[in-house]
């Protein structure tokens, strides 16, 4: 029984040692920043890592999310006899919520795991070790194009995710259920406000970017450098920047609803 | 891959997510159709304001021409005063008349400028002083049902 709590006890003190780590990782990261930027360059190349490559992913996803909201949210309009109001429901329900987590999921997915197994590696390699020789500072050099490019990136990749995802609803409501197409963008126009919904949702974006790229730098940087390690920090990491997207989401959602 | 390649894909992919952003912005938000930027702020008190809420459209005629900026209650007057901002491009005369209505049996209430004869206009932090209140269903059943006792009692 003792060492049941033990076990807890031990748990608890390590994941908040982690959390600690993570956090000087980060102040790490933003007191190397001004010197990394010198090299943007590198900060240009993870931008075509995490960005570019992820486009496909994003955009083939997007189209299809839109598509099922258009033909899932045309079912239960129609009962009520307002199956114009499906471009709000789409426009909406893509710009404030599922635009940025699904994108900040896929990203984790994407582009995360690539970074922690990437980091990873350089670490059991020695390559991180063999840097720190040289005197170039790793987190300069290799931690911290990739946390700008990773903010950067997010809520680019949601307004491109949003934006296909609306196209999508277009093409099932439009030209195949048949709802009139003025109705469809005019009713959307009028109830989508600028100042609300789509700075929410780029805000959310921003928020999951920072926080899915630290969580995927940590794990990369805190790997155990054998084989193992690494792999087990790239699974830590799909799982942690799940449950952070999905848990930062309720709070920043309930925070904007107020307002 | 070389330099230029990897930086004209990167433009690429910034410029899509820019048009992407400017296209969430003109094409799907407000941004370009109803833009009010120049406001002017009047107040009206109202008795009940029913469910109107913050941000619900200002109209006159049917044309939206403002929106409700923020709903206080005054606890000397026992009244809700509704703070709206208008457009400046839009005067109204000193005796305009504020109701809130309903958009259709169940929609969402707004309210409704009707225009006066007053020579002088409002400006701004002016006091709309005639103002009609939202028509609560539960008093117009029960009067309807007490009007109907009352004539039944008369018959008798």
């Amino acid at each position: 029984m003792i060492t049941f709590f033990e076990n807890i006890g031990r748990g608890l003190r390590l994941k908040i040692t982690r959390l600690g780590a993570a956090t000087r990782l980060f102040f790490t990261i933003i007191s190397y920043s001004s010197e990394s930027f010198k090299r943007f360059n590198l900060t240009i190349r993870e931008i075509y890592f995490t960005g570019v490559l992820s486009l496909i992913i994003i955009i083939v996803s997007a189209f299809f999310v839109g598509m099922v909201l258009g033909l899932q949210g045309y079912y239960t309009l129609q009962k009520y006899g307002s199956s114009e109001a499906i471009g709000v429901l789409v426009a909406l329900a893509l710009v404030r919520e599922l635009g940025p987590v699904v994108t900040a999921l896929l990203f984790a997915g994407r582009a995360g795991t690539a970074i922690t197994a990437e980091i990873g590696l350089m670490k059991a390699t020695e390559q991180l070790s063999a840097m720190e020789m040289m005197a170039v500072s790793p987190v300069a050099r290799i931690v911290a194009p990739r946390f700008w490019a990773g903010i950067i990136t997010m809520p680019l990749l949601a307004s491109i995710f949003s934006m296909v995802g609306i196209i999508g609803g277009y093409v099932v409501a439009v030209p195949i259920i048949g709802v009139d197409e003025g109705a469809f963008w005019s009713q959307m126009q009028a109830n989508v406000d600028f100042s609300y919904d789509i700075v929410n949702g780029f805000i959310k974006s921003l928020v999951f970017g920072i926080a899915c790229t630290i969580i995927a730098l940590f794990e990369g940087y805190d790997a155990p450098p054998t084989a193992e390690g690494v792999s087990r920090a790239t699974t830590r990491t799909v799982v942690t920047s799940s449950l952070a997207v999905l848990g930062l989401d309720f709070v920043l959602t309930s925070f904007m609803l107020t307002v | 891959m070389d330099r230029i390649k990897l930086d004209a894909w990167v433009g690429i992919f910034v410029a899509l997510g820019l048009i992407a952003l400017m296209g969430l912005a003109m094409k799907v938000g407000n941004l370009t159709s109803n833009d009010i930027k120049t406001t002017y702020v009047v107040t009206a008190n109202f008795e009940n304001i029913g469910g109107l809420k913050p941000r619900a459209p200002v109209k006159s005629a049917g044309v939206v021409v403002g929106r409700v900026d923020s709903i206080t209650f005054d606890t000397k007057i026992y009244e809700a005063i509704v703070t709206m901002s208008i457009d400046e491009r839009y005067v109204f005369p000193k005796d305009t008349f504020a109701n809130i209505y309903t958009a259709g049996l169940l929609g969402e209430q707004y309210i409704g400028l009707e225009a006066g004869g007053d020579p002088e206009n409002l400006v701004a932090f002016d006091k709309i002083s005639q103002t009609q209140d939202a028509v609560v269903l539960e008093k117009l059943i029960s009067q309807f049902l007490y009007n109907q006792a009352s004539k039944e009692e008369e018959e008798k």
